[in-house]
């Protein structure tokens, strides 16, 4: 009998499965849950996208196509960039088209991140940073964020975790889970601590369509000349609602980018070409579904911030993503136990804040991406919920 | 934008303080808004997407082109104002292409629709012809899906 405890590498064995994973498997076992757990859109794909991926199955290009990805997305995504930012790419030599952001932060960091270099994660974060860094022998070291600097990472913080190993920042704003986004302020402090140092910066944006108030999404490629630094990570699957589709892409200073698509290459070839004529149709002609989706998307953020603060669960204005991060302190519970018992007794699911970091403990997060009419019943129980924990307590 | 009227419209029973908050105004300010809108007419009342194939309950619908000869001193409005005062009426609009008046209507059953369109609706002065089509089923009313409610396909939670 091969014994498989003997197989499993030391790299993989030390990675912890995903917090979220977990609670997904109790949640999905579970009948008339009602969640608010998703990190999806709940909109369908715009049905012009889908149109174009049809037409592409018909004429039949399921092939492969070039490594970077579709020349025609590439220029589509180089357009698009420079239109967002002003900063300007190469279709040819500055873009890779991958297999989700995803695929983008894991070649990102295998670039450039030797065994023993320190990267740095600004967290509460989306969860896979660090278990990527970690299975090539990095080292992640965690950056916390507090509320009362509204999630946002400090100069001083960064600072005062750069140590001569350092070898990348990553900067996930807006943030899944806090729905923190850092403006073009804040970002010109980070600029200036990094301006002196060897460091690079991994700006992972899938969120930056999805800001509200009037609080246009500012990238860090923006400032100073830090485009030079930063390898800017983006993709199609929350601005489009093509989480299915498995689409992202990066881009970057020449030199990285090379590195990144070698590896690409060797990883996966390209990303799935059906996908990519789809994509092309997304940035082409669909400006007027995002507006209405970050329209939606913004209404049921401000119904949801004044509710769960009257039911006592306080939260910060979150101003981009799709999600809140409020805190559950007041509640004497930790953020898992919360969970499992609004999960258990109330049949709602939300995400522990812990799974996204430590320093999210004390926080749950909680998704919008749903109608405005689901969220109220879940707030309702949530709201039942909390009511019975003060009467425990009493 | 009127986030507003968007609000009602999928939910007209949406409460004032629950619009409030959505919309980023005070309980206050949606109230006023929201008579305004009533006294200008802009909102012209409440009312509910029935699935009513669903309630134990005969009713047929059906679908009227109706060709006209508008006269100088009884033009378009007044056929169609002649049309909507009937209770079997539910709308009545002016169309382009190839006929004039887009007519629907409801009864109990198909002859009453038939006898409503033959004794009521062709005897009108300037009705030329009509042409009646009977509704055989519903597949979405004012942005609402009458049968299938769409299902929500993700995992329940996910990264």
């Amino acid at each position: 009998m091969i014994d498989y405890d003997k197989v499993i590498s030391d790299r993989a064995r030390v990675i912890k499965p995903s917090g979220i994973r977990k609670f997904f498997d109790v949640a999905a076992s579970m009948d008339n849950v009602i969640s608010l757990g998703v990190g999806e859109p709940d909109f369908q794909t715009p049905w012009v996208v889908r149109k174009s991926a049809i037409t592409a199955l018909e004429k039949g290009r399921t092939k492969y196509s070039a490594n970077a990805g579709l020349s025609a997305l590439r220029i589509a995504v180089s357009d698009h960039v420079f239109r967002k930012t002003g900063v300007s790419y190469s279709p040819d030599s500055q873009i890779v088209i991958t297999v989700g952001g995803s695929e983008g932060i894991d070649i990102c960091i295998r670039a450039m991140v030797n065994p023993g270099d320190e990267v740095l994660i600004v967290e509460p974060c989306f969860v896979c940073y660090a278990p990527l860094v970690t299975l090539i022998g990095g080292v992640p070291v965690a950056i916390n964020t507090r509320a009362e600097d509204q999630f946002r990472l400090t100069p001083e913080a960064l600072r005062a975790a750069i140590t001569d190993k350092t070898k990348l920042l990553i900067l996930p704003y807006p943030n899944n889970p806090t729905g923190a986004v850092m403006p073009a302020a804040d970002l010109e402090k980070i600029a200036e601590v990094l301006e002196d140092t060897n460091i690079m910066v991994l700006s992972d944006e899938i969120y930056s369509e999805l800001t509200y108030n009037n609080e246009k999404h500012t990238s860090i490629i923006e400032i100073g000349d830090m485009a030079k630094r930063t390898i800017y990570v983006n993709g199609f699957s929350k601005a489009y609602s093509m989480t299915g589709w498995r689409l992202g892409y990066i881009c970057g200073p020449k030199p990285l980018i090379a590195q990144m698509l070698k590896i690409h290459q060797f990883e996966i070839m390209c990303a799935p070409t059906v996908s990519q004529f789809a994509a092309i149709e997304a940035i082409h002609s669909c400006d007027d579904d995002i507006a209405h989706m970050v329209n939606e998307y913004n209404i049921r953020r401000r119904w949801l911030v004044n509710a769960l603060n009257e039911i006592g669960l306080e939260c910060f204005e979150p101003l981009g993503a799709f999600y809140v991060f409020p805190c559950i302190k007041s509640t004497g519970l930790s953020s898992e136990e919360f969970c499992e018992r609004l999960l258990y007794e109330y049949k709602v699911a939300v995400v522990p804040g812990n799974a996204f970091g430590e320093c999210g403990e004390g926080y749950v997060r909680i998704s919008y991406a749903y109608s405005l009419k689901h969220i109220m019943e879940a707030v309702r129980r949530i709201g039942e919920f909390t009511q019975s924990l003060k009467k425990e307590k009493k | 934008m009127e986030p507003i009227i968007d609000l009602l419209k999928a939910n007209a029973r949406m409460s004032d303080k629950d619009i409030a908050a959505a919309v980023g105004m005070t309980e206050a300010q949606v109230a006023a808004k929201i008579r305004e809108y009533e006294e200008k007419g802009i909102i012209k009342g409440y009312t509910i997407i029935a699935n009513e194939d669903l309630l134990d309950k005969d009713l047929v619908t059906a679908f009227i082109e109706v060709k006209v000869t508008p006269k100088a001193d009884f033009g378009f409005d007044d056929l169609a104002k002649t049309i909507m005062m009937y209770d079997e009426v539910d709308s009545v609009t002016l169309m382009s292409g190839s006929f004039d008046l887009a007519v629907t209507l409801s009864g109990t059953n198909y002859k009453e629709i038939a006898l409503f369109v033959a004794q009521r609706l062709s005897t009108i002065e300037g009705v030329l012809s009509t042409s009646t089509h009977f509704v055989l089923k519903r597949y979405k009313e004012d942005g609402f899906f009458i049968e299938n409610e769409s299902v929500d396909e993700r995992s329940p939670v996910s990264p």
